[in-house]
């Protein structure tokens, strides 16, 4: 299920036919549903839905539509909630005791500039929107004018989300982070992400340059962990080298249509096939 | 296939799917492409939105 064919998408589909799979490309855009429509009338009775949506919102409601008629998503509704929120995502892996940035919650600009202003967690912090990827939005703060400034263009906006504030600890790290993949809970592949210029955002949609990285023993138990927070499936695990730790890893996002193209450049995993075995699997269970 | 906005020519790779994104090297309008068999339709593609990514 698509909104936007990307390289992910053609890998997929590409990796289940050679797996013997009837697999089909199915625009989300074009779907229509009501509440008489069922699995078999879409053709998708005992099918595995991998939901690939560039849009979190629309992955989502098809993902509720599809999951009332019986239909396996990968990934559950649940796990799409908790990490295309980031609040709700850090609120989750706070809860189940996977290492985060300590991060500040607030529902009013007053309050916002309250949280930075009181030294709690204080400048430098990042400022970042609930919904939203590829590094848009995010915004290292180092004093009271460039908050304020952010918050007024806030304030300008019509989106109902950019009245909640996010506001995490700047964590001093190495001027990269890793992106791990786990299917069904484990880490399948691992990579350094690096700032093409030293900069602050180590997104690849950025242009950030991808690496190779070793699994480690704490690697694959952090991911594992956060994996079983958010509710598992095929997710993206972001971490950081935390300086002020001793180099101690933390969680900082876990995403729910990961994108793979920059690791499997980097990596002997064959990444889409690993993913189509678990949502046929999901489906046959 | 040339774009529909500047004339440019598209420069569509044959193995192109239905969904896939191409950008107009002139102008830089993006356009979602629909095949059907042999025959490329283009229509135009949804701008980024807020809620956008992985």
């Amino acid at each position: 299920m698509y909104d936007r064919i990307r390289k992910e998408e053609k890998m997929l589909r590409s990796e289940a036919e050679a797996m013997g799979h009837d697999a089909a490309a199915v625009d989300a855009k074009a779907a229509r549903m009501s509440t008489d429509t069922t699995a078999p009338g879409l053709g998708l009775d005992g099918a595995a839905v991998l939901e690939r949506c560039v849009s979190y919102y629309r992955g989502l409601h098809v993902t509720a539509a599809l999951e009332s008629m019986g239909v396996s998503v990968t990934n559950r509704f649940e796990v799409a909630e908790r990490c295309g929120n980031k609040m709700f995502m850090t609120l989750r892996l706070n809860r189940r005791g996977v290492p985060t940035p300590r991060t500040h919650f607030a529902f009013s600009r007053d309050a916002a500039m309250e949280a930075a202003e009181g030294g709690d967690p204080g400048y430098p912090l990042v400022v970042k929107p609930v919904v939203g990827s590829w590094g848009r939005g995010v915004i290292p703060v180092g004093d009271r004018d460039t908050m304020d400034a952010i918050l007024e263009m806030r304030e300008l906006s019509d989106t109902p989300l950019d009245r909640i504030y996010y506001l995490q600890e700047m964590v001093e790290r190495p001027p990269r982070d890793i992106r791990v993949i786990t299917v069904g809970g484990r880490a399948i592949a691992a990579m350094y992400r690096e700032s093409p210029d030293g900069g602050f955002k180590t997104n690849v949609a950025l242009g950030a340059e991808p690496s190779p990285c070793r699994i480690t023993g704490e690697i694959e138990d952090l991911a594992g962990k956060a994996s079983e927070a958010v509710g598992g499936g095929i997710l993206g695990v972001d971490m950081m080298e935390d300086r002020a730790g001793g180099g101690r890893l933390v969680v900082h996002e876990v995403n729910n249509t990961v994108e793979f193209r920059g690791l499997s450049s980097v990596t002997s995993r064959n990444i889409p096939r690993e993913m189509v075995e678990f949502a046929a699997s999901e489906a046959a269970a | 296939m040339n774009c529909p906005e500047c004339d440019a020519g598209l420069g569509i790779p044959d193995d192109a799917v239905t969904g896939e994104i191409v950008s107009c090297p002139d102008c830089g309008a993006d356009y979602e492409i629909s095949k059907e068999g042999s025959d490329v339709a283009l229509k135009q593609a949804e701008t980024v939105g807020e809620d956008w990514g992985e």
